[in-house]
């Protein structure tokens, strides 16, 4: 394993460890005011400080790390579970009005800016993390749908394949058989990367107002909250931008490193 | 080498020359910040406060006019009379005074004006100043003579309001881009989306303001309001938007920091017609879930007066009514298991974007989670504030300052949006309206201010501060906002 993959592995599992013990425990209950005890920096009693309403900036880090984390995991489960599919479908009928229609379907989402086009989303549907979740999925479909075909492609032009389709198996049961498995590598590592971005934009919507709705914290509205009070409590911007930075740079680290573990080529050359 | 220095000597003495002549020229320019631009620039047919905050008393001038103390004096009527019943007011306007088009303004512009504003098709924004107008003649080109229904003792505080100005009539078709006043500035450029200059008028009827020339621009980004004061690339920042920040303004001798009052009651406006805000329990409930001085110190950083009623703490007929919903969450408890919601309820708060509304609403919503009250909060823009709020009336709660002059007679209006539909009330106005009396007005309003604070209409918070930054060279800025309004005559440089 090299080390990019420990680190980033380490940074991430961090990241998920500490919004999984939210679910049971914080240092201080993450919605509650407290105003006079407001804007402290760094102490013994609060290991972040408090921010401008007097809440723990612990305890909102790590549940921040929840509300980043389902976002990023749903977004990506709805980009993986429509877009697989469709990219296996668009392989298996190569060149067939089907791929065409798929294809140029994800041409049109691809084409505009994904960001700009979430928050048109939220802001006519609303804002809010669900509203969040479907802009940021819709995203990630043709993303999966693309790197699926283009893996799937390849394969169907290999032996084992031809010898199923002489065998008699329908082009679904092959996909699903054979494809699938094939690409899966390569999925995971595009998940990771996704799961990043994803953060991300998580992190941007909410910035500006249109992901998770207070008081359930959330990093990007967290920074923008900070953005007035920078010049005297800057570890209110601080805290939260090196959670966004450490986990978007762990699960990058975490991806690289997974594609070179997984990727069989690089694995024989090494052994 | 020696002409060289020779002429470097008579450069620097040029240099210098111009330098001294600088200094003795005081600057007459400068430059005033706000948050929101006008939409346009005809005070008499929108509400919107930033028209007047631009326009009022600068470009439009109406008969009397408010001062930065809250005092209303004459202003294009030199003098009026009062009829023994208090029905007819006959104004004697100044001579001379010509409208930015060279027109002269005479009875006929004021008649014009009047009657364009209570007209039946009309759009100002707020007809009910002018409701009680039965007719308005002109006596001769500088007497008009104003009949009203019933005697209205508010009525030169009416017509002193920015939606009162006198227009000219035959600038009507295009006042909303190029408005034709009489007053000390006309219209210089406006650049949507970034400033308005107003000019000096050369014929300005009044005494000649010391400032030649005036630029507002608009930042509407708390962050960047800050970043332009402190790089000094504004003068002025009127309702500076972050009042966390003031405290840095106020250590840094290059700036002075004014606090005073606004006619803003901020309140968390409650939808009475809709269950279970219309069980006045739920509503006292509520009354007493919130920890109002939580929400200054929070939302607005301290700054900010708390109210127990819909009126401004400044105004002498003021009744402290905080008492009546004092911070008791235990008690709010047992009102909610009173009106039968022991475990509370859910609702939905909406909240525009100014940060007493966007912070107030964290805060409020966690103060009445504490008591059961689940308030799920919706940040809106002020369009869709005004379209589903306002307009729409479909929300539970809200929280919005209204910033207007002596408007406790919204509660008289059933259909405004928070629905409050009280006859009692209604009937104490019209007395009200009609009373000229000062002692038995102040007892009518101390009255009105008991009901609407007994009947817990909403949840009252605090009166808005008015915040303002300016360098420390510009004089003459109101403290206080008694209207919205930039009086740019009172402004000057101090040497």
């Amino acid at each position: 394993m090299s080390r990019n993959l420990i680190l980033g592995a380490g940074l991430s599992s961090l990241v998920v460890l500490s919004a999984l013990v939210s679910f049971v425990w914080t240092p201080y209950d993450y919605a509650a005011l407290n105003i006079p005890a407001k804007l402290q920096t760094p102490n013994a009693r609060h290991w972040l400080g408090t921010d401008h309403f007097g809440r723990d900036m612990f305890s909102m880090i790590m549940v921040g790390a929840r509300t980043s984390i389902a976002v990023a995991l749903l977004a990506v489960g709805i980009g993986m579970s429509l877009g697989v599919p469709l990219g296996l479908a668009a392989a298996a009928r190569k060149g067939s009005w089907l791929d065409e229609l798929i294809m140029r379907g994800n041409d049109l989402v691809f084409a505009f800016p994904s960001l700009v086009i979430a928050i048109l989303i939220t802001a006519v549907f609303g804002a809010g993390a669900v509203n969040a979740i479907i802009a940021i999925g819709i995203f990630n479909i043709p993303v999966f749908a693309r790197i699926t075909r283009g893996a799937a492609l390849s394969l169907w032009e290999r032996e084992f394949i031809m010898a199923a389709r002489v065998a008699g198996k329908s082009a679904a049961h092959i996909s699903a058989e054979h494809i699938l498995p094939n690409v899966a590598n390569l999925l995971i590592v595009q998940g990771t990367i996704q799961f990043s971005l994803g953060i991300l934009a998580e992190a941007g919507l909410s910035y500006v107002g249109l992901g998770a709705q207070p008081p359930t914290p959330s990093w990007g509205r967290m920074l923008a909250d900070a953005q007035t009070m920078v010049s005297f409590a800057p570890h209110l911007a601080l805290i939260p931008g090196f959670a966004i930075i450490l986990t978007v740079l762990g699960l990058n680290l975490m991806g690289d490193g997974l594609r070179d573990w997984l990727d069989p080529r690089i694995r024989v050359a090494r052994s | 080498m020696k002409r060289f220095v020779r002429q470097g000597f008579v450069s620097g003495l040029a240099l210098s020359a111009a330098l001294i002549a600088g200094a003795a020229w005081a600057k007459d320019d400068i430059t005033i910040a706000m948050q929101l631009e006008p939409p346009h620039l005809d005070p008499t047919s929108a509400a919107a406060q930033a028209i007047d905050s631009v326009v009022y008393v600068n470009i439009f001038e109406g008969l009397t006019r408010f001062m930065g103390d809250g005092s209303i004096v004459p202003a294009l009527a030199e003098s009026w009379e009062i009829s023994e019943d208090g029905t007819v007011y006959t104004f004697k306007l100044h001579e001379g005074v010509t409208f930015h088009d060279g027109s002269a303004m005479d009875a006929e512009d004021v008649k014009f004006s009047l009657d364009r504003a209570r007209a039946e098709d009309s759009a100002n924004a707020q007809k009910a100043l002018f409701a009680g107008i039965d007719s308005v003649d002109v006596v001769d080109p500088l007497t008009v003579k104003v009949t009203l229904t019933e005697p209205n003792g508010n009525f030169l505080f009416n017509m002193a309001w920015g939606d009162a100005v006198i227009v000219a009539p035959e600038s009507i078709e295009n006042i909303k881009t190029t408005p034709v006043g009489t007053g000390p500035y006309t219209l210089g450029e406006w650049v949507q989306g970034d400033k308005i200059v107003l000019n000096r008028n050369p014929g300005y009827w009044g005494a000649e303001p010391a400032l030649a020339q005036a630029t507002f621009k608009f930042i509407s980004d708390p962050t960047a309001a800050f970043a332009a004061m402190m790089a000094e690339d504004v003068d002025v920042f009127t309702g500076f938007p972050a009042p966390e920040n003031l405290p840095q303004f106020e250590a840094d001798p290059r700036f002075q920091v004014l606090v005073g009052s606004t006619e803003g009651e901020t309140i968390l406006s409650t939808n009475n017609k809709q269950p279970p805000f219309d069980n006045i329990k739920v509503r006292q409930a509520m009354a007493h879930a919130i920890d109002r001085q939580a929400i200054i110190d929070g939302a607005m950083f301290g700054y900010g007066t708390p109210i127990g009623t819909h009126f401004a703490p400044h105004n002498p007929a003021y009744v402290d009514l905080t008492g009546n919903s004092a911070y008791d969450p235990d008690k709010a408890k047992a009102l909610l298991a009173e009106a039968g919601f022991p475990d509370g309820f859910e609702t939905t708060l909406h909240l525009p974007p100014p940060s007493y509304a966007r912070r107030g609403g964290e805060i409020i919503a966690a103060q009445l989670a504490a008591v059961g009250i689940k308030a799920e909060i919706t940040n809106v823009e002020w369009a869709q504030w005004l379209e589903t709020v306002f307009k729409g009336k479909n929300f539970g709660l809200t929280i919005v300052s209204h910033t207007e002059p002596m408007d406790i007679g919204i509660y008289a209006r059933p259909e405004y949006y928070f629905q409050y539909d009280n006859p009692a009330f209604q009937e104490l106005m019209t007395t009200l309206n009609s009373t000229t009396d000062p002692d038995k007005r102040t007892e009518l309003m101390q009255q009105a201010q008991r009901i609407i604070s007994e009947d817990y209409v909403n949840g009252y918070l605090f009166q808005l501060a008015a915040l303002s930054v300016a360098k420390a060279g510009v004089q003459g800025l109101w403290a206080n906002a008694p209207t919205a309004a930039t009086d740019l005559s009172a402004i000057s440089w101090s040497e």
